[in-house]
This record gives C-alpha cells, sequence and structure tokens, in this order.
C-alpha cells in the first residue's frame, strides 16, 4: 500500500466510524432538528414580520435558512471536543494514538465526520425550508456547493474544538468554555443579521470569524439572487487557510489530551 | 560456528537501559534495566503503583521517558516511535474498546490505521476474532459485551499487525474467575502459536505462575530481582513459591522467614 493510500485508510478508518454509530443510533440525528426548526419556524417568523433588518431584495425567512444551517452544522462540530474528551475516558484515543497513523490522520477523520454531520443536518433544513416556504437553489451545483462548504465549515469549528479538548482536557470545563465560545462564534457571525448592522467591534469580530465566510458561501448555493459580501473566492480561501492552520495546530496537541 | 547475520531480526525484544520517568516530584520509574529475549513471556510484576503500567506506557511510545533508552522490536522508543508502533500490539490497563461499535468494526478500524491491506483485511480481522473465541458475538455491539468478551476483544485487536512485541498491561484485571481462565487460555494459545514475545504487567501471583517464563519484581519504580517460575522449587527449596518471592522483593520478608522456621 503507496503512502497515500494508506492516509486514506487511516483518515477514513475515524470517519467511517463515526458514521458506523450514527447508523447504530440514528436517533440522536433527529433530535438534532429541533433547535433549527425553533430557529427557523419562531425566531424567523417573528423578525421577518418586524421588517427591521435589512436584507436587500432576499426576504428575511429565506436570509436566515443557510444562517440557521450553519449553526445546526456549528454546534455539531463544537461536540467534537467533548466527545474526544469522553473517547479518552474510555481508553479509545489511546489506542488511536498507539497506531501508527499519524495524528494529521486522526484529526482529519474526526473533522470528515464533523462534515458528514453536517450534512444530515443540511437535508433536514432543506425539508424544514421547503416546508415553509422558503425558495432554496436545488440545482445540481448548488447543492453540491452547499455540500462543500458545511463540509469545509464543519472541519475548521470541529479541529478548533479538538484543540480546546487538548487545553482543558475534562468534561466539566469543556461545558463551560464551550458555551462561552459558541455563542459569540454564532453572535459575531452573519448568521442572523448582515454584519453591516453591528456596531464597529462587533464588525472587527464578525470580520475575523470564519463562520461569517461559511454563511456568505452558502447563503450564494441556496439563496436564488444572493450577492455574496467577499466572493466565493475569498470565502474558500479564508476557511482553507484557517483550516490548514488549526489541522497544523491539533495535530501537534492531540497526544496532550492524554496526558 | 555459524556467525549471526547483522541483518537477522534482532534476537532481543526489549532492551530497556536506565529507564526513568518523573512526574513532578514522583519518580514512577527509577533506572529501569531489562532484557527480554524473543518468543518467551515476560512478566513484570509489582504492587499497585509500583511503576508498571508507566514502564509500558514507554515501552509503547505512550509516553516519553524522562532519561534512559529502550529499544523495543529493534528500535529505539524516542527516536523511532512509528517503527515501533508498527511492530508492537497493547493492551492496556483501562478497557479501550468502543462501546458503540460491534466486535468487527472495532477490529475494523485498527486493521485499517494500520494500513493493512485492503484484500486480506476481512480475513485477518474474523481470524483475530476466532482466535479469541468471539466468532460468534462479532456483530454485538461491544456495549453488551461482558468484561472476559471485551478483555479478548482487546487482545484481538492487538494481534491484527502481528506484532513482534505484544504488551499487555494486568489482562485479567477485574475478571471473574471463569473470564480470567479464559483469558490465560487464550494467551497460553498465543505463546504456542506466535514466536512474538509478550511483555505483561500483573499483581495477581498465580497468573505470574501460569504464564509467564520470566518474571521481573518491581517495587517503588526499581526492579527488585528476576526470576524463573520454573525453578523457584529447584532454587529455593521445595513449598517456596512466587507468592512468597513477590513479598520478599516488594516488601518485608516476614512470610519467608515465617516459612523457614515452621518445622
Ligand atoms: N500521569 C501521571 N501523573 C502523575 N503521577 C502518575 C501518573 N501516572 C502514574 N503516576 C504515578 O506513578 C506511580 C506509578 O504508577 P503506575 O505506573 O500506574 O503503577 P502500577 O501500574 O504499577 O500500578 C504511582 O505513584 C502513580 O500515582
Ligand atoms: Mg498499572
Amino acid at each position: 500500500m503507496n503512502t497515500i493510500e494508506a492516509v486514506y485508510t487511516q483518515i477514513t478508518a475515524i470517519t467511517d466510524a463515526e458514521i458506523q454509530k450514527l447508523v447504530h443510533d440514528p436517533i440522536e440525528l433527529l433530535t438534532r432538528v429541533i433547535q433549527p426548526v425553533l430557529w427557523l419556524m419562531m425566531f424567523g417568523e417573528v423578525f421577518a414580520r418586524v421588517r427591521g433588518i435589512p436584507t436587500g431584495s432576499i426576504p428575511y425567512e429565506s436570509f436566515l435558512v443557510p444562517g440557521v444551517l450553519a449553526q445546526s452544522a456549528l454546534f455539531i462540530a463544537i461536540f467534537f471536543g467533548i466527545s474526544a474528551i469522553w473517547e479518552r475516558d474510555l481508553g479509545i484515543l489511546y489506542k488511536y494514538m498507539m497506531s501508527p497513523a499519524p495524528r494529521e490522520a486522526l484529526v482529519l477523520g474526526k473533522a470528515l465526520a464533523a462534515g458528514v454531520r453536517g450534512l444530515t443536518q443540511a437535508v433536514m433544513v432543506y425539508i424544514i425550508g421547503l416546508l415553509i416556504g422558503v425558495g432554496l437553489r436545488v440545482t445540481v451545483p448548488a447543492v453540491l456547493g452547499m455540500a462543500v462548504m458545511i463540509v469545509l465549515g464543519s472541519a475548521v469549528f470541529c479541529t478548533f474544538s479538538l484543540i480546546i479538548a487538548c487545553i482543558v482536557k475534562t468534561r466539566e470545563r469543556f461545558m463551560g468554555i464551550g458555551q462561552v465560545l459558541t455563542m459569540p462564534l454564532f453572535f459575531a457571525s452573519s448568521a442572523i443579521y448582515p454584519i453591516s448592522l453591528m456596531p464597529s467591534w462587533l464588525h472587527v469580530l464578525a470580520m475575523i470569524n470564519p463562520l461569517t465566510y461559511q454563511v456568505d458561501a452558502l447563503r450564494l448555493f441556496m439563496l436564488p439572487g444572493y450577492q455574496t459580501s467577499f466572493g466565493l473566492g475569498t470565502d474558500i480561501a479564508v476557511q482553507v487557510g484557517v483550516f490548514a492552520v488549526l489541522l497544523a495546530i491539533a495535530a501537534r496537541m492531540y497526544p496532550l489530551i492524554l496526558s | 560456528m555459524v556467525s549471526a547475520r547483522v541483518d537477522d531480526v534482532p534476537e532481543v525484544a526489549i532492551e530497556v537501559t536506565d529507564l526513568t520517568k518523573r512526574f513532578g516530584d514522583v519518580v514512577a520509574v527509577r533506572g529501569v534495566s531489562l532484557r527480554v529475549p524473543h518468543g518467551i513471556v515476560f512478566g513484570l510484576v509489582g504492587p499497585n503503583g509500583a511503576g508498571k503500567s508507566t514502564t509500558v506506557k514507554m515501552l509503547t511510545t505512550l509516553t516519553p521517558p524522562t532519561s534512559g533508552s529502550a529499544r523495543v522490536a529493534g528500535f529505539d522508543v524516542r527516536r523511532s516511535p512509528v517503527e515501533v508502533r508498527r511492530r508492537i500490539g497493547y493492551v492496556p490497563q483501562m478497557q479501550s474498546a468502543d462501546p458503540d461499535l460491534t466486535g468487527f468494526e472495532n477490529l475494523l478500524v485498527y486493521a485499517r490505521l494500520y494500513a493493512l491491506p485492503r484484500a486480506n483485511r476481512r480475513r485477518k480481522i474474523l481470524d483475530a476474532l476466532h482466535l479469541m473465541d468471539l466468532g460468534d458475538v462479532r456483530d454485538r455491539l461491544v456495549r453488551h459485551y461482558s468484561g472476559g468478551m471485551v478483555r479478548r476483544l482487546e487482545i484481538a485487536q492487538s494481534l491484527l499487525n502481528e506484532p513482534r512485541v505484544l504488551f499487555m498491561d494486568e489482562p485479567t484485571i477485574g475478571l471473574d474467575p471463569l473470564a480470567r481462565h479464559m483469558v490465560w487460555e487464550r494467551i497460553k494459545h498465543l505463546r504456542a502459536g506466535l514466536g512474538t514475545a509478550i511483555f505483561m504487567t500483573t499483581h495477581y501471583m498465580d497468573e505470574a505462575a501460569e504464564l509467564c517464563d520470566r518474571v521481573a519484581f518491581m517495587s517503588e519504580g526499581k526492579i527488585a530481582g528476576e526470576e524463573s517460575p520454573s525453578d523457584i522449587e529447584a532454587r529455593y527449596g521445595t513449598g517456596m513459591m512466587l507468592d512468597d518471592l513477590f513479598i520478599r522483593y516488594t516488601g518485608g520478608n516476614m512470610l519467608v522467614e515465617e516459612r523457614a522456621a515452621a518445622p
């Protein structure tokens, strides 16, 4: 087996294990649908009625859908840190680290698994979106573009979360810090309102937040007539760049979660 | 006389020189030196806290030594950790199988992490499961396995890459007597069929006597002595048992003296 093939096998070993768990216990996925439903049907409906948020030619209900999708993928990806701590406590991670697989492969496997979980959310959000009558692009290229953006964004936040787990090391501390990080990530982004509305300090935060770029690209692929804020090239470059840096850090730090 | 070829498999499986590990103020392992030849079962025995698990973690590249050196399967654990990992199997003291996957799926993850060729992956997994007597339960979630089954699954897992050196840290800790004997049977079976070195730790003397060709007694981070269970009586007199030596080496020698004083 050549090196590339071996590394591919190692990455997908981790991803497939996560997928197998979803197959054994799909109920968990269904519980994940509640949050986007609440956001779209309650928050979205009310704020659309208020008409206080300028979203150009796009109705607010539509504007919100990619943001809510990104949010639910974000929450799932952030969960991977705590699940790594859990796997450490069960002894599973010791065995992973004992294998000859490069740490990068172990991290990438988790990142891709977060992407797969994110895609299951996408399926559900599309269904809700269509049910509540939001106009979504459902052409093959648009859906593929959306899928790539979900996987990319999930990979970014999953890797970020693994780094946090390697630093805090316990479930309790992760719970605390997870809350503290996830909410600002979500609100300091373009997920639920255009960043042009933000006060300048928040605007700066939103501009360095990868979620902003993920949501911008998602809107491009999901909403007919959406004009990107930064351009698709920038959206992708920012996320790929951030992911590369996080992957390098996470691969170095991963063994620290054991001690 | 035939001279040994330089590129032969190294005749020693494990060679440890002055290995030391500190955790802050705690010195868990203090200058341990050991030599383990191929093809034997070597037992590191000693009470809880003696430093056995820490020694195994250094030998399996999980934790770096503070000082000293160790070669395992011909490679230095510090300089070539990946080469060592390719050639060893490890059954940790703590359970490590994934409860949310089946036995087969657990092994598949490792077969792929070891990058075993796709063509014989399935065959090897099934062989390992059969060897550990788990063929019938391979598609059951591990959360429904008994403690003994999980242990045997972990041993199966550690065999997938056909290790030169197999490490087992307290392989029967927490198992009921029946499950223990079943694990013992499997370990003996391995030893007969494999030609690898097995390095195990235990604090049960009956286990060491049953399985090990050679034992080293560890106490407070140091090796206090080495013995071969099979010739203890020849060396120390009839009635002398591994338990007595354990006590002599690892704390007080009351029992040995009592026995000597008895008529
Ligand atoms: N990660 C660690 N941090 C601090 N102390 C440790 C750590 N691991 C082990 N020790 C200490 O090192 C000593 C030896 O432990 P261990 O190797 O687990 O012994 P054994 O396996 O023989 O029971 C103990 O005093 C234990 O508390
Ligand atoms: Mg131990």
